[in-house]
C-alpha cells in the first residue's frame, strides 16, 4: 500500500510523541511470559478489584479451567487454559492423562495497547485516546456506546457492557501509572509471568528469555506482538507463547484496519462519482418522455 | 433479560478440544450492532442518498411527480436512518458526542458529518416542494442533497469494511460499488412506484444500470473473498442474498420490459427492486456477522498471508 497513512502514527515514532505530548514519560507496557504462568487467575481478580469491573461469570469454556471465556467489557485480563497431548516441556514428567503425554498451556491475555490502535482510529467521539504513557484508554464520560471500536479491534478486546451501554477495556491501570504504581495485574502476579515496565526494556528482556528457552530445548517458544514492524506497529502488551497464536485465541497476523482505509476512501470517492455520473446519464437524451 | 453474553445471539460453536482455535471462540469480538437498526440503515441510507440524486435530475428535467416522490422518500428514509442510528447507541442521549470531533480515520465520524450536512438539505428540498415556498432555495437544497447523497449512499461501505470483520474488510474493494448500485436500484425502484409513465424513463434506466452494477460487484466480491465467500453463500445470509439477486434481476428486467408501458408493471418492478436492495444489505450484514463469529475466517486467511510473505520462517 503506497497510500499516505491517515494516522500520523503510521509514519513511525513514539506514539505519545506523535499524539502531541511534548514532554512525556517513557512508553510502558506488559511482557506476559506464558511459560511461567501457573493459571492462578490472581491477575483477573486483582484487575476486577482495582478497577471495579463487574462480575461476569459465564460458565466453563470447553473442558478446561477457564471460566471467563475471553476478553470483554467485564474481563480486562483473561487466563486461557489449553490442554494438549504433548510432552510437558523437556523434563521427564509423571503427569499423564489416559496413559499419554499431557501438557497445559496457560496465558493471561490483555489489551495489546497497539502502536497503531484500530479502536482509537475508529472512535467517532474521541472517547478513546492515547495517554502520555503511550497506552490506549476509553474515557467512560465521553463514550456513547456506538460500538464501532468493537469490531475494529483485531484481537477482540473491546466490548459493550450490556446493562450500561458503553464500551470498556483495560486501561493499563492509568490511575496507578499516574501515581508511579505498576498495574494491579502485574503487582498480583506471583510468578512474574506478567511483567510491567518501559517497553524497550521489556523487549530486550523478552529476547533474552526466548534465547534462554531455546538453549534449554524449548524450541516452540516464540514472541508475539513484540515486532514494531508487524501489522499493528508492535503491541504495547506482548507475549511469549509456546504454540501458535490461534491456539490461545490470538490472531496469527493482525493488521490494523485503518492501514487500508485510504484505499477504501478512494474507492468510495470513485463509486460516489460514478453514482452521480451514472444518474446524469439516465437523464441524458432528447425529450422528456 | 440477562446481560450475560452467553444469552445473546453472539454465541459461538463450542468445541471440546482446542485445535486451530481457542474452544471455537471468535478471535475478534463480533459487532454489537442490532441487525434491524444497522442493516436497515445500510438500506435506508442508500435509498435516501440515491433518491436525492434522482429527485435533482427529475427537478432539472421537468419531471415534477418523480422529483416530489423522490424528495419525500429521501426525507423519510434519512429520518428513519437517524432514528435507527441514535437508537442503536449504547447511550442514545449522548448522540451529540459524535459532533465533538472530526476524524478522517473513522468512517463513522465522517459519516456523521455527511449526515449532519445532508439531512437538512434533503428535508429542506422536500419542504419547499410540498409547500411551494422558496422554490429557488428548494432547488438549491435539492442539488446539494444530490451531491451529498452520493456520499451518503457509498460511505457506508467504508463504515463496515473498516473493521476486522473478515467478510466486510476483505470486500472493501467491491462494497463501495455494490452499495452504490444497490442504492441506485432502490431509489429507481421507488421512482417507478411513484412516477407516472410519462416521467419514469430515467428511473427505468437507473434501475437497469444500478441492478447491473450491484450484481456485478457482488459477483466480483464472491470471487475475491476466497474461503470467506462461504459466508455469502451459506445459512441465512446465503438465503437473503440469493433472494435479493433474484428480485433485483427480475425487477430490472421487468422495469426494462414493462415499466414504460404499464403502470402496474412499473410498480411491481419497483417493489421487487426495493425488496432486493434491502435483502442485499441484510445479507451482507449477516455474512459479516457469520465471518466474525467463526474463528476460521479470521485465522485461515491471516495464516495464508503470513506464510506467503515469510515462506521459510524459522521459529
Amino acid at each position: 500500500m503506497t497510500d499516505e497513512p491517515l494516522n500520523v502514527l503510521m509514519r513511525g515514532g513514539d506514539p505519545a510523541t506523535e499524539s502531541g505530548y511534548g514532554d512525556h514519560p517513557e512508553r510502558v507496557g506488559f511482557f506476559t511470559d506464558t511459560s511461567i504462568c501457573i493459571g492462578c487467575k490472581a491477575c483477573e481478580v486483582a484487575c476486577k478489584e482495582w478497577n471495579e469491573v463487574p462480575d461476569d461469570l459465564v460458565g466453563w469454556a470447553g473442558s478446561s479451567h477457564d471460566n471467563s471465556e475471553g476478553l470483554g467489557a467485564d474481563r480486562w485480563r483473561h487466563v486461557a487454559f489449553i490442554e494438549q497431548r504433548l510432552p510437558l516441556g523437556t523434563r521427564a514428567s509423571n503427569f499423564k492423562r489416559d496413559g499419554g503425554d499431557f501438557r497445559w498451556l496457560m496465558e493471561s491475555d490483555v489489551c495489546k495497547h497497539c502502536t497503531h490502535a484500530a479502536c482509537l482510529d475508529a472512535c467517532p467521539t474521541g472517547a478513546i485516546f492515547r495517554t502520555e504513557f503511550g497506552t490506549v484508554v476509553v474515557q467512560p464520560d465521553i463514550c456513547n456506546g456506538c460500538g464501532y471500536c468493537v469490531p475494529a479491534c483485531p484481537y477482540g478486546v473491546l466490548d459493550k457492557r450490556e446493562d450500561d451501554g458503553r464500551i470498556f477495556k483495560c486501561t493499563l491501570c492509568y490511575d496507578r501509572l499516574g501515581e508511579g504504581q505498576e498495574p494491579a495485574c502485574a503487582k498480583a502476579c506471583p510468578t512474574d509471568s506478567i511483567q510491567f515496565g518501559p517497553l524497550e526494556e521489556l523487549r530486550e528482556r523478552a529476547g533474552d528469555r526466548v534465547r534462554e528457552l531455546h538453549e534449554r530445548g524449548v524450541g516452540e517458544a516464540r514472541l508475539y506482538g513484540e515486532d514494531p514492524d508487524d501489522g499493528v506497529g508492535g503491541a504495547g502488551a506482548f507475549f511469549l507463547l509456546l504454540d501458535e497464536p490461534e491456539v490461545y485465541g490470538l490472531p496469527p497476523d493482525p493488521v490494523v484496519t485503518t492501514r487500508s482505509l485510504p484505499g477504501t476512501w478512494k474507492r468510495v470517492g470513485i463509486a460516489a462519482g460514478a453514482l452521480l455520473a451514472g444518474a446524469a446519464a439516465c437523464f441524458a437524451g432528447p425529450g422528456r418522455r | 433479560m440477562s446481560r450475560r453474553r452467553a444469552d445473546r445471539d453472539r454465541n459461538f460453536p463450542r468445541e471440546e478440544h482446542p485445535g486451530d482455535s481457542y474452544y471455537g471462540r471468535p478471535i475478534i469480538n463480533p459487532p454489537v450492532w442490532e441487525e434491524r437498526e444497522i442493516a436497515g440503515y445500510l438500506f435506508t441510507g442508500g435509498l435516501a442518498g440515491a433518491s436525492s440524486i434522482l429527485a435533482a435530475g427529475a427537478d432539472l428535467t421537468g419531471r415534477p411527480t418523480l422529483a416530489r416522490g423522490s424528495r419525500a422518500m429521501a426525507t423519510g428514509a434519512i429520518g428513519i436512518s437517524l432514528l435507527a442510528l441514535v437508537k442503536d447507541l449504547g447511550r442514545p442521549e449522548r448522540f451529540l458526542n459524535m459532533l465533538r470531533v472530526f476524524k478522517p480515520t473513522s468512517p463513522m465520524s465522517v459519516g456523521v458529518w455527511i449526515l449532519a450536512a445532508y439531512s437538512p438539505l434533503a428535508a429542506g428540498a422536500a419542504a419547499s416542494d410540498f409547500s411551494g415556498r422558496m422554490p429557488r432555495a428548494g432547488r438549491a437544497a435539492g442539488l446539494g442533497a444530490a451531491g451529498l447523497g452520493s456520499a451518503v449512499a457509498t460511505y457506508t461501505a467504508a463504515l463496515i469494511s473498516n473493521t476486522a470483520v473478515p467478510a466486510w474488510h476483505e470486500g472493501r474493494g467491491e462494497l463501495p460499488f455494490l452499495f452504490a448500485g444497490s442504492a441506485a436500484s432502490a431509489a429507481a425502484g421507488w421512482g417507478l412506484v411513484v412516477a407516472p409513465l410519462s416521467e419514469n424513463k430515467p428511473a427505468v434506466r437507473m434501475a437497469i444500470i444500478g441492478a447491473a452494477v450491484e450484481l456485478g460487484a457482488e459477483r466480483l466480491m464472491e470471487r475475491h473473498l476466497g474461503m470467506i465467500a462461504e459466508t455469502l453463500h451459506d445459512g441465512r445470509a446465503g438465503r437473503c442474498l440469493r433472494l435479493a439477486k433474484a428480485l433485483t434481476a427480475a425487477g430490472a428486467t421487468s422495469a426494462g420490459l414493462l415499466a414504460r408501458r404499464n403502470r402496474l408493471g412499473a410498480i411491481a418492478a419497483g417493489a421487487a427492486l426495493l425488496t432486493g436492495s434491502a435483502l442485499t444489505r441484510f445479507g451482507i450484514f449477516e455474512a459479516g456477522m457469520t465471518s466474525a463469529r467463526d474463528p476460521k475466517y479470521t485465522v485461515e486467511p491471516q495464516r495464508a498471508r503470513s506464510e506467503r510473505s515469510a515462506p521459510s520462517r524459522v521459529e
